[in-house]
């Protein structure tokens, strides 16, 4: 007979982690399940609305996060993807890239990740040009042309910030202007580095042994850009394919209600893989919270 | 004790990550931020056979991005 969890979390950002701590300290027999330590908190570049710490910057309060659910001995398996997550009588079972266990109970944690472009070299070209983190990666891109796509507040601040590194930069925005914010847009159209490309989309991704332009489809034609770096900045989609039987909204968010509960019982998700509507550090933490407790409070019912 | 370079941009997560996970297992390292360092960026590039930071050499041993099992491994943590 395989051991049965109290409780497994999927995801070690801020709703995870809190929710493992919260378990922690009710003595939950509790699994950690993730594949890897402060989730999108790591990506956020400085944080100064986490009540407490005035000033941070993301991956300092990640660390913070690590060292504090560290403190408790709670099982965590990092660097594990759950392929899936299903709820059959009063067990759940999580198979992962590496095994299968199994809960009385879960919370979903898992989050979300940039959203990906979809199209023909993207996955080929992972890394050998196209990135999804522009701060991390541009300099790379010295004296180099570039594309970025999308044209909301990420997409610019990318440009923005490749206008000191790169040669050339090309922005395709796939609607009419672009979204971002008005100081952002004056920025980046201002600069004469930049060429923008509205209404218009990227529809192959090509190269060698690394990325050697894109083409893009534009109102009135299709082109091709000579470019060595593709910055895919087009937003976030929710970590929420591998649960199975879960109602989502249209966006593929796990609906929850006030209580963080699925439709599913004894089943709970919480953070930004969520409808919760705010998608901020210390919401998702707060939400990991509210998490644990229903759990605790699910299974001493069962009892 | 065993030669480990980290090459590292100064916003990007991971490598502060992976700077503080060597920093707490006493290993010492050498930081080269490719930002300032264009000869760097184009090496790693070379070496690692792929663009994207952080690259952590450990003895000529290249590990491409935050792989805390491949760092733990190679240094024999």
């Amino acid at each position: 007979m395989p051991k049965t969890y109290d409780l497994i979390i999927v995801g070690a950002g801020p709703a995870g982690i809190t929710a493992g701590i919260y378990a922690a300290r009710k003595k939950m027999d509790c699994l950690v399940i993730t594949e890897d330590i402060g989730g999108q908190t790591i990506w956020s570049g400085d944080v100064e609305n986490y009540t407490g710490y005035r000033f941070m910057t993301g991956s300092e309060l990640a660390s913070k996060f690590e060292e504090h659910i560290k403190k408790y001995s709670i099982g965590i398996k990092e660097g594990e993807r759950v392929n899936s997550l299903a709820k059959t009588g009063d067990i759940v079972r999580v198979v992962t890239n590496k095994d299968i266990y199994y809960s009385k109970t879960a919370i979903i944690a898992s989050g979300k990740r940039s959203k990906e472009l979809g199209v023909p070299g993207e996955k080929e070209f992972k890394r050998k040009g196209l990135t999804y983190c522009a701060t991390c990666d541009g300099p790379l891109f010295l004296d180099k042309k570039a594309v970025v796509v999308g044209g909301g507040n990420s997409a610019l601040d990318a440009a923005f910030q490749l206008t000191r590194i790169a040669e050339k930069i090309y922005i395709v925005n796939m609607t009419a202007e672009l979204t971002g914010d008005p100081v952002m847009k004056d920025k980046v159209t201002g600069d004469e580095k930049v060429t923008i490309f509205n209404d218009s989309k990227i529809t192959e991704v090509f190269g060698g042994k690394f990325v050697e332009g894109v083409k893009i489809k534009t109102p009135r034609s299709e082109e091709v850009l000579e470019v060595e770096g593709v910055f895919v900045e087009i937003g976030l989609v929710p970590n929420s394919g591998f649960t199975q039987g879960l109602d989502k909204n249209k966006h593929g968010e796990i609906i929850i209600n006030c209580q963080t509960e699925t439709n599913v019982k004894g089943v709970f998700a919480a953070g930004d893989v969520t409808n919760v509507i705010e998608k901020q550090i210390i919401v998702a933490a707060g939400e990991g919270a509210k998490a644990s407790l229903q759990t605790f409070r699910y299974l001493a019912r069962k009892k | 004790m065993k030669n480990v370079k980290v090459y590292s941009s100064p916003a990007c997560a991971y490598c502060v990550r992976a700077k503080q996970f060597l920093k707490d297992n006493s290993v010492e390292f050498e930081e080269i931020d490719v930002s300032l360092n264009p000869d760097a960026a184009r090496e790693i590039v070379e070496k690692s056979g792929q663009m994207g930071v952080p690259v952590i050499d450990i003895e000529g041993e290249i590990i491409v991005g935050f792989d805390k099992g491949e760092i733990e491994k190679a240094l024999g943590l």
